[in-house]
């Protein structure tokens, strides 16, 4: 056998996969979601270039509304004789399940790549595990699980070559994240090597089965009980013949490639007697694990799962020792309920079945690992074997967690390890806006690629927007790496953020005799004295080697700005001794050549001279014998919290929540509001401060702080009495509050430094214009005095709110937000809209909150940004999915409305109790109003109280729902991803229906929260994920298509460009009794723009004519008026003002120049002709111009 | 009438030149030009910060908020194609020369020592006749010193002389101590020609907003007298060729410049104003005067009343200066 040279790269496993697919495919239909939206980018970046399949066509890339649009595309293309192909995970696999059923049905070649991940329970995750591809076993799909990255090409291929022959198609899958985006150093496979596995004759069966009016056939019959049953049996052999069709391509691939796979691959002892089954990733390390025990006298093995569908018993048998006496089987899912989870009960299953070739049979336990990525290690392993050599092991077990509840887990020792000596692991802690991880990407393609090593790069991201922290896990080795899992015993960790050290226990992972790298703006002779205590005692019990570097200033010097990537890579190469280091700085400049030459010479450049002068500024310290600094004071603020997170939340904020035992959880995913106020993370670099000699109290500041952080009171002058010597305060300007005090106040260790706040303030310094209201000053973490005041602050009680006008923006800032401090993106332009609405309606709202970016920042642990006032009344917020949030916000309605007629007739059952004028009240009360509301409530109360006296049952019942006699504001949140998309359907209905329901679609115009993808509201012209070259159709007119209906009351807004008449439309649209849609302008990251500029995009927005503001409010059609009222005028100034603003359309005025000047003109034609129908539309109902209806 | 001229080695067949403005900008313009007449046209100016600060930024967009967040890793597709916006203006030169038979110059505007530069060759490989550096930088850092101001345009003029072949023009503001001294350490850096003067922008103020308004202002005749008296002062002392920018409007403002010794001048607000079909205008009533007055050639013309040539050389130095405003009042 000859073993042709191939090329060696490093790519993660979604590339590897997509590698294949694409090849493979003439059709693609695609729709993101998290892990495998990679491959689906790819697929059209590819596309886009002109990247050919096997076949020298380039493949159709279609992007869908929803991955039931996706799955429902492919079926369609693959009837009429494509080979086509899709990519997916989780509730997208979920939504595919009626097409698998039909696919696989009638017997269709197809292959579909799916990221496993953990499907939504009690919460949402977006990492992975095998809940996804379980739940679609029963479809009739073949399964093929890859445990590495390799392994997702190589299996790609034996998939899309098995299918064609077998014609049962195939989910090939991987696990999300820990395969599909770990890094490694892998063969590719040749366009022959693909070519070669592949009998062309059965791509042209496939095309001859297609459905052609020049051969019909009808297929998708209804069928009744005489033939459906027999129908189904009939396709019985094609799943028999499969699991051989797969082996033979198997073996045909280990000619090719000399890498042999089998259904079932046992490794390990050929006597062994314990023995793990396993599929995924994990299977990796059972291995690692199984070398390590058997060379220390163990007689251990593995039995990977390749093919779990369909499952071959035969071979399975075939593969397992004869000499197994005791087997474990683990599944990364729970099937709650279940007798074992599903791979469980096949084994229970194959040796029941061959219960006879057995003397004795072996015992046989379940257990279920690494939910939701959580780690699975050697140590795990070991446990999961020292438990099977026990006489009695523990079935439907547990390994990785505390189980202190069920006593379902095992326990095992973190102090197991396996790491072989000759890999280097670099564990590299850094901010996501400072460039270590695409550092430390470039480091793996530069030894992967160059050296002989293999190579590993593995990303751990926390789940904030702003100032998140990433580490990097990196191993080299000069033999293969088997190791999915992370490191935690380092020979070199990189600090690439001084203040790290004060919140994270960075060095906890670091071996004896390791090197350690900071970025520290202290100097080599300075910085010992600045450390944190333990830190200098890790130091010096673990005897590092301790460099520095002043990377942000380098950075500064060189025009990186805050991009410390290259400098701190560089740093890497010249002490890791990974390569000789003349050679590293060679290739980290050839590496630095290629990847940023398609952005321009000048980059290239600047990069150089970061590398040079980082090694000029690279210093050792001579580390002390003593540690000189103080004990590290804790978080004050955690003092103040609720018990539940200072035990709970508290362990996962410092990153140790994998240590919570069962016990600490909520067992159905209910958690306290409110929790972000405990966090205090100190991230900012710059924070506003409050100049209050030239503030004129206008509010504009405090509507716009997209984090809550700026907030302002009226107040006693009392108050003012024990104040801290710092705390600022002055005269209330406003007439009504005559003699009371006014404080503006920043929350500086929640501030994400966004300066959106500079950006609006109006007030100007007279002598020196450059200095308003509020400027931004640079922060230094603790600044004590700020926190003091802030806390101060707080304490002073708010205003009454009927004293406040909150019809105005001026009014509004006394209110106190009940969202606040999220984790979204500094500067972000959802949040201020989210916050608004907290302040309006926050104590009486329930908040349907579709999937999305505002569903993360939202909702995402450890803390979240909901919050409840003083009286304990706040919003009451949920995610269910992304496709059903407007049918989710229904049901709110549905419910409280249903829940407010039972109450109104269980007070009247009870009147002779309750007092008729009581009843008379509370059934028929004006809640129009906040004052109406505020009765009401009393009413309410009064009502409780005389229920509390009374026996009757029905006032008991009545407890239940009484509530809901006060009014409840239901708002139905979303992005434009759901609204325009994939939620589209739903979204219509519930619109029809006349509740009164508020919708409010956050609309970035792309899919933020999965990364920039295209949706039907990104405007032409516009790059974008999916649309690499540019969109050519106009945005879709959401607000338009739902004036169809009439009795909708519909709001264009952009807080940017005018927030009063945001103000205005929130207040119309809570106030509508029947469906309100408000379409909100949000700018975001995805448009590529500073975001502290983001106030400006607004205004352009509106004065270009780009997003017109109106409102349609149908209750002017019951006075014989215009129910459109346009509130913006006409166009003033041209698109491209707006338009070229923004990277997402001036990027392809430099790939296509001419193609984006014709998106221009179309676009401002489309403004031109959008801006007359609504001026058409908008004219007074006695105007001939006015449309008939 | 012969009105033949010689620019930076160029033969044009009069002494107008469109100078780098958005006018040509569009294939269809410079089809236009040459159809009114024009001698040569200067493309509009590639400038430095387009090939520099552009590229930084978009590439700062392209990592903004990147490798933060598991979902978003990215928020743009990887560009399929090279993200260079001199592509365009390279390709723009292409066309420019396919399209007209007059001499196209191209222009690169620019402030700082670097790699920008390097683009002069490709202006050259694209076609270009000649080359005008635009040298626009405002010293404004009260730590460097004329010197290092002035070897930085050396520098500047250095490295593009040494990257092409085609003559290169030097456009130039005027505020230096020692403008004749500059210029001709300029034409021992090698310059084939200068252009004279660089309109620097002036921005304006906006007293309601206080904010300061950056924009571009249209030259008025007025402009003219600066360059004029720095050309009738150079001529006959340099070797390279004059060119003259900044208020020429009408036929007069060409003669004159002509005849303090430019080579040809330049003309930008004038067509911005009246439209490119000016150019014709301009060149009639040149003739027209011409020969009304007798001369048979510019060359004839030429210098003619520059400083050396001119019957009263003291009245374009200082010493005219007190005289002519006890005449003002």
């Amino acid at each position: 056998m000859t073993v042709p040279t191939r090329k060696q790269i490093t790519i993660d496993g979604n590339e590897a996969a997509a590698y294949v697919a694409y090849r493979f495919s003439e059709v693609i239909a695609i729709y993101p979601i998290t892990p495998s939206s990679t491959m689906g980018e790819l697929a059209d970046e590819w596309n886009s270039a002109g990247i050919k399949n096997l076949w020298g066509t380039v493949p159709l890339v279609q992007e869908m509304q929803s991955e039931s649009g996706a799955i429902g595309a492919i079926h369609g293309a693959l009837q009429t004789g494509v080979l086509s192909t899709t990519f997916t995970a989780s509730q997208g696999l979920l939504l595919m399940i009626p097409n698998l059923y039909k696919i696989a049905g009638e017997l269709t070649p197809a292959v579909f790549h799916v990221a496993a991940r953990t499907v939504a329970t009690h919460a949402l995750s977006i990492f992975g595990d095998h809940s996804d591809v379980m739940a679609v076993r029963a479809t009739g799909f073949a399964m093929l699980s890859s445990t590495s990255v390799q392994e997702a090409m190589d299996f790609a291929l034996i998939a899309h070559a098995a299918t064609l022959e077998a014609r049962i198609p195939f989910l090939h899958f991987f696990d999300g994240f820990r395969t599909s985006h770990e890094i490694a150093k892998i063969e590719q496979l040749t366009e022959d090597d693909l070519r070669s596995l592949v009998d062309e004759r059965l791509i042209q069966a496939h095309r001859e089965r297609a459905l052609s009016p020049e051969h019909p056939v009808v297929r998708g019959t209804a069928q009744n009980p005489d033939v459906f049953f027999q129908s189904r049996e009939a396709a019985n052999l094609f799943h028999q013949a499969c699991p051989g069709i797969v082996q033979k391509m198997m073996d045909k691939f280990a000619q090719l490639t000399g890498r042999q796979y089998d259904l079932f691959e046992y490794y390990g002892a050929a006597d062994a007697k314990h023995v793990v089954v396993i599929m995924g990733s994990g299977a990796e390390t059972v291995q690692e694990t199984v070398d390590a025990l058997n060379a220390s006298g163990e007689s251990t093995g593995v039995l990977k799962v390749r093919l779990y569908r369909p499952f071959s018993i035969e071979a399975f048998l075939e593969a397992l020792p004869n000499s197994v006496r005791s087997i474990a089987v683990l599944d990364r899912t729970k099937e709650a309920g279940s007798s074992g989870e599903p791979l469980y009960l096949d084994v229970v299953n194959a040796l029941f079945e061959a219960r006879a070739q057995f003397t004795p049979l072996p015992m046989v336990i379940g257990g279920r690992y690494g939910l939701s990525s959580r780690e699975f290690t050697p140590a795990m392993v070991k446990a999961v074997f020292d438990e099977l050599k026990k006489d009695s092991p523990k079935n439907h077990f547990t390994v990785g967690i505390t189980d202190d509840v069920s006593r379902t887990s095992l326990e095992y020792s973190e102090d197991f390890s396996i790491e072989s000596p000759d890999t280097v692991r670099a564990l590299f802690y850094g901010l996501g806006s400072d460039g270590t991880v695409s550092a430390n990407k470039s480091s793996i393609k530069i030894i992967g690629e160059n050296t002989r090593n293999f190579a590993q790069g593995y990303f751990v991201y926390d789940s904030k927007k702003s100032g998140s922290v990433t580490i990097s896990h990196l191993r080299f080795g000069p033999r293969p790496i088997r190791s999915p899992y992370l490191i935690t015993r380092a020979n070199f960790l990189g600090c690439h953020q001084f203040n790290f050290l004060d919140r994270y226990d960075v060095l906890k992972n670091i071996e004896s005799g390791g090197t350690f790298l900071l970025d520290s703006p202290f100097g080599a002779d300075q910085v010992w004295d600045h450390l944190p205590r333990k830190v200098q005692e890790t130091i010096i019990d673990k005897r590092l080697k301790f460099f520095v570097i002043d990377a942000g200033s380098v950075a500064r010097a060189t025009g990186m700005g805050g991009r410390i990537n290259t400098i701190m890579q560089t740093c890497f190469f010249a002490i890791s001794n990974v390569l000789p280091h003349s050679e590293a700085i060679a290739l980290i400049k050839d590496s630095i050549r290629k990847f940023y030459t398609k952005k321009g010479e000048e980059i290239v450049q600047m990069n150089y001279r970061a590398v040079d002068e980082a090694l000029v500024h690279l210093h050792e310290v001579r580390v002390p014998a003593q540690a000189s600094a103080g004990k590290k004071i804790p978080n004050a603020w955690f003092a103040q919290a609720p018990e539940f997170v200072q035990n709970v939340t508290s362990c996962m904020i410092s990153q140790c929540g994998d240590a919570i035992p069962v016990s600490a959880l909520p067992v159905d995913g209910t958690y306290p509001v409110g929790t972000t106020k405990f966090e205090k993370r100190n991230i900012a670099a710059e924070v506003p401060v409050w100049e209050k000699d030239l503030c004129i109290q206008c509010g504009k500041c405090v509507f716009v702080c997209p984090h809550s952080v700026i907030r302002s009171k009226v107040y006693e002058p009392k108050y003012l009495d024990d104040s801290p010597a710092t705390f600022k305060a002055m005269a209330a300007k406003d007439r009504e509050f005559q003699g009371l005090q006014y404080t503006l106040q920043v929350s500086v260790e929640d501030c994400t430094g966004c300066s959106l706040c500079v950006e609006v303030c109006p007030a100007r310094n007279k002598s020196e214009a450059r200095i308003k209201a509020i400027n931004m000053t640079p922060y230094t973490d603790g600044q004590n005095e700020d926190a003091k005041n802030w806390e101060h602050f707080l304490a002073i009680p708010d205003m009454a709110r009927e004293r406040l006008k909150t019809n105005s923006v001026r009014g509004l800032q006394g209110i106190r937000p009940l969202f606040e401090f999220s984790g979204a993106c500094a500067g972000c332009g959802e949040t201020p809209y989210l916050k608004l609405l907290s302040q309006l309606f926050g104590e009486r709202a329930l908040i349907a909150n579709a999937t999305g970016c505002s569903s993360i920042y939202g909702g995402n642990l450890p803390t979240t940004p909901w919050s409840k006032n003083d009286e304990g009344r706040g919003p009451a917020w949920a995610n269910s999915l992304f496709e059903d949030n407007a049918e989710f916000g229904l049901g709110f309605r549905l419910s409280i409305d249903k829940q407010k007629e039972m109450a109104a007739e269980y007070v009247k059952l009870l009147e002779s109790e309750i007092g008729t004028q009581l009843v008379e009240e509370l059934v028929n009360a004006d809640q129009s109003d906040e004052a109406g509301i505020f009765e009401q409530r009393q009413r309410v109360e009064l009502l409780k109280e005389k229920l509390n006296k009374m026996d009757r049952p029905e006032a008991k019942r009545l407890f239940g729902f009484v509530d809901a006699l006060v009014k409840k504001s239901i708002w139905i949140v979303g992005g434009d991803g759901w609204a325009y998309d994939i939620g589209f359907g739903g979204l219509d209905h519930v619109l029809s229906t006349g509740r009164d329901v508020n919708v409010l679609v956050l609309d970035t115009e792309v899919y933020s929260n999965t990364g920039g993808q295209m949706s039907k509201s990104t405007p032409r012209g516009a790059v974008a994920k999916f649309a690499a070259s540019g969109k050519t159709l106009a945005k879709k007119d959401l607000a338009r298509m739902m004036m169809t209906y009439g009795h909708v009351y519909i709001a264009s807004v952009a807080f940017g460009a005018k927030d009063e008449h945001t103000v205005q439309a929130f207040l119309e649209a809570e106030a509508y009794p029947g469906p309100s849609l408000i379409i909100a302008y949000s700018h975001c990251i995805a448009h590529g723009i500073d975001m502290k500029t983001g106030l400006q995009d607004h205004k352009a927005a509106v004065q270009t004519g780009y997003w017109p503001l109106f409102r349609y409010n149908p209750l002017l059609a019951y006075d014989g008026k215009n129910p459109l009222l346009l509130d913006s005028s006409e166009p003033k100034i041209p698109l491209h003002e707006y338009a070229y603003r923004q990277n997402r359309f001036k990027m392809l005025t430099k790939s296509k120049p001419q193609e984006a000047k014709r998106l221009l003109e179309l676009s401002q034609q489309d403004v031109q002709k959008r801006w007359k129908i609504l001026e058409s539309m908008a004219a007074p109902v006695d105007s001939p111009k006015t449309p008939t209806q | 009438m012969d009105l033949k001229t010689t620019y930076l080695g160029l033969k044009l067949r009069n002494p107008l030149i469109a100078s780098a403005s958005p006018l040509s900008g569009t294939v269809n313009n410079l089809r236009r030009m040459e159809d009114a007449g024009i001698g040569a046209i200067v493309i509009y100016s590639l400038f430095e910060e387009q090939i520099t600060k552009e590229l930084q930024e978009m590439n700062q967009h392209l990592v903004r908020g990147t490798e933060s967040y598991a979902e978003s890793l990215t928020y743009f597709p990887e560009p399929a194609d090279v993200l260079v916006e001199p592509e365009e203006y390279v390709d723009h030169i292409r066309q420019a020369k396919s399209t007209v038979d007059v001499p196209v110059i191209a222009s690169l505007n620019g402030h700082s020592e670097g790699g920008w530069v390097r683009y002069a060759k490709l202006l050259e490989d694209a076609g270009a006749d000649a080359l005008e550096l635009n040298i626009y930088f405002l010293a404004t850092d009260f730590a460097t010193t004329s010197e290092q101001i002035e070897q930085r345009y050396l520098n500047i003029l250095r490295s593009v002389k040494s990257m092409v072949k085609i003559p290169v023009a030097v456009k130039i503001g005027p505020y230096f101590s020692a403008l004749a001294h500059m210029t001709k350490r300029l034409e021992e850096a090698g310059a084939d020609g200068l252009v004279l003067f660089n309109r620097f922008y002036q921005p304006d103020i906006d007293i309601e907003n206080l904010s300061v308004i950056p924009n571009v202002l249209l030259s008025t005749p007025q402009a003219l007298r600066l360059p004029l008296r720095w050309i009738a002062i150079l001529h006959g002392h340099l070797k390279m060729s004059l060119a003259a920018t900044s208020g020429v409007h009408s036929a007069q403002d060409a003669l004159k410049m002509i005849m303090v010794g430019a080579d040809a001048t330049m003309l930008c607000s004038v067509l911005l104003k009246h439209g490119i079909d000016h150019v014709d205008v301009i060149l009639e009533d040149m003739r027209q005067w011409m020969q009304e007055h007798g001369y048979e050639s510019i060359q004839q013309m030429k210098g003619s009343l520059s400083q050396k040539s001119c019957p009263n050389p003291e009245a374009f130095e200082r010493a005219n200066y007190m005289r002519a405003l006890k005449t003002f009042i």
